[in-house]
């Protein structure tokens, strides 16, 4: 399973704690992982990326394993202690004021 | 005995009030959606306890609520509580925070961009919904007006939004324009005696009407003025604030521009200036009195640069010829060192007797007076900024 830990807003928005799980199947990539993410908790569509677009929300990032990973491409496959579970992907929510 | 619901929506949640038919003692629930932007919250006349909420973020984006017991719960349409989040087959099921511009060609002629501030084009992207105006009789069907401007409709109780593309079809789309809010359509007027006939209003590109129920729709804004667009006086270009209408007559139009009141007595196809003797004739607000359709409302804002009232006087004026002469309503309001703006969307009536009008401030307060603007009073002072809000008397 995938671990992946949400920002406080969506956490209240899906009616979740922390920290997630989620099954990927085949390669896991940051696509794969907000598509099971979204299948699981539709009420998030559109708050991550975009409905359409699949964009990155510009005040969203995404890190792991010590990395800042929110410009890579989507297709490209997460560190392996995220596909073993070792490590969960951290969705934040960009340090923007207010 | 009556009871009145006041519906607030701040920058960080939305906040619920209610009164008995006295209006003296209030009590407030929420913050609902803390943190979030609540630009808009209304419920149905068709049934009171069903409440739409806009509920947006920078961050996260749209997000679509609803209650179907008067606040006291919520959820997001596409995925109620207790049922399945996916089909059978695994897909989500829940759409209702999806608004998608409609770039079909059967649909008209769907714009790609309009103007940005420096004149130059840019594509029409979807940023928030303003305003959120439920069917005067289908408690699921309702309108959401949007940034970049757009109108979009739900008939199936929020889950799933279409847009009326005829109104960025028809042509002017590359002279619209964002305000300095960004480019809102921020009213959406429904009229009661002709099903088909809606009004709605757009920063900066005017008001709008459709007589064919939203699928073709012409702008209605000869008479107006605004010296911050090449012609003055064109077709298409100017900040309309506000809108307001009396239910008993609809062709009668009341409307605060960027400057300048003015009124329209033929459904909005010519308008003249009211805006008599005020102090400022910017603001943002205008609403119409509950029971007298030629007493109508604004609150003077100093000018486009400084949001706020003029001497530091928070003044609501009320006329009651329809404009042209206009009473300061003082009692009860600061009257010294105030620098609170009041939004486009922060006044609304009840339809008590004597009618109750209410706004709220950038400051975080809403007032509320029990006699049609004689006398005001802090129904809650110290909330965010206050976005919105929303009115419903009940039997």
């Amino acid at each position: 399973m995938i671990r992946v830990v949400l920002p406080q807003h969506l956490r209240t928005l899906a009616g979740v704690g922390r920290e997630v799980t989620v099954a990927v199947k085949g390669e896991v990539t940051q696509r794969s992982v907000l598509d099971a993410l979204e299948a699981s908790y539709p009420m998030l569509r559109g708050t991550i990326r975009d409905h359409v677009t699949q964009a990155r929300r510009p005040f969203v990032r995404f890190f792991a394993c010590g990395q800042d990973l929110s410009l890579a491409s989507p297709e490209m496959p997460l560190p392996r202690e995220i596909a073993s579970g070792e490590e969960p992907l951290l969705v934040i929510g960009a340090i923007a004021g207010g | 005995m009556s009871q009145v619901r006041v519906l607030v929506g701040t920058r960080k949640g939305a906040f619920i009030l209610g009164s008995d038919g006295t209006r003296k003692q209030w009590n407030v629930s929420g913050p609902h959606f803390a943190g979030w932007e609540i630009y808009h919250l209304k419920g149905s006349r068709a049934d009171p306890d069903r409440l739409y909420a806009s509920q947006t973020s920078g961050w996260f984006g749209q997000v679509i609520q609803r209650s179907d017991d008067a606040g006291k719960t919520w959820h997001q349409p596409g995925t109620p509580p207790g049922e399945a989040t996916k089909t059978p087959d695994g897909m989500p099921k829940g759409e209702s925070n999806k608004f998608v511009y409609d770039t079909s060609p059967q649909t008209g002629k769907p714009l790609t961009t309009h103007q940005w501030y420096d004149g130059s084009q840019r594509p029409w992207e979807f940023k928030r919904v303003w305003h959120l105006e439920p069917s005067l009789t289908d408690p699921d069907t309702v309108y959401a007006g949007v940034e970049d401007a757009a109108l979009f409709r739900s008939t199936d109780g929020g889950q799933s939004w279409t847009e009326l593309a005829g109104l960025r079809g028809h042509g002017t789309g590359p002279l619209w324009q964002p305000g300095a809010g960004g480019m809102c359509l921020h009213t959406i007027i429904a009229d009661p005696t002709h099903p088909d006939r809606m009004f709605v209003a757009i920063s900066s590109a005017g008001a709008f009407r459709t007589d064919d129920g939203g699928r073709t729709w012409k702008p209605i804004n000869r008479g107006l003025t605004s010296q911050y667009i090449p012609d003055p006086n064109a077709e298409v270009g100017h900040c309309v604030h506000r809108i307001a209408m009396h239910p008993s007559r609809p062709n009668v139009l009341f409307m605060q521009k960027h400057w300048d009141v003015l009124r329209s007595d033929d459904a909005g196809d010519s308008w003249r200036e009211v805006s008599g003797d005020l102090p400022s004739d910017f603001g943002f607000v205008i609403d119409v009195h509950a029971h007298e359709p030629e007493t109508i409302y604004v609150v003077p804002i100093k000018s486009d640069s400084e949001h706020f009232p003029p001497e530091g006087k928070l003044r609501v004026y009320r006329s009651r010829t329809g404009g042209g002469e206009w009473q300061a309503l003082t009692t009860g309001l600061p009257q010294s060192d105030c620098y609170v703006n009041v939004l486009r969307d922060a006044m609304a009536v009840d339809s008590l007797d004597k009618c109750g009008v209410y706004f709220g401030t950038t400051g975080g307060q809403v007032y509320a007076s029990a006699d049609a603007g004689d006398t005001w009073a802090p129904i809650v002072r110290d909330l965010p900024p206050v976005l919105s809000v929303e009115v419903q008397t009940l039997s």
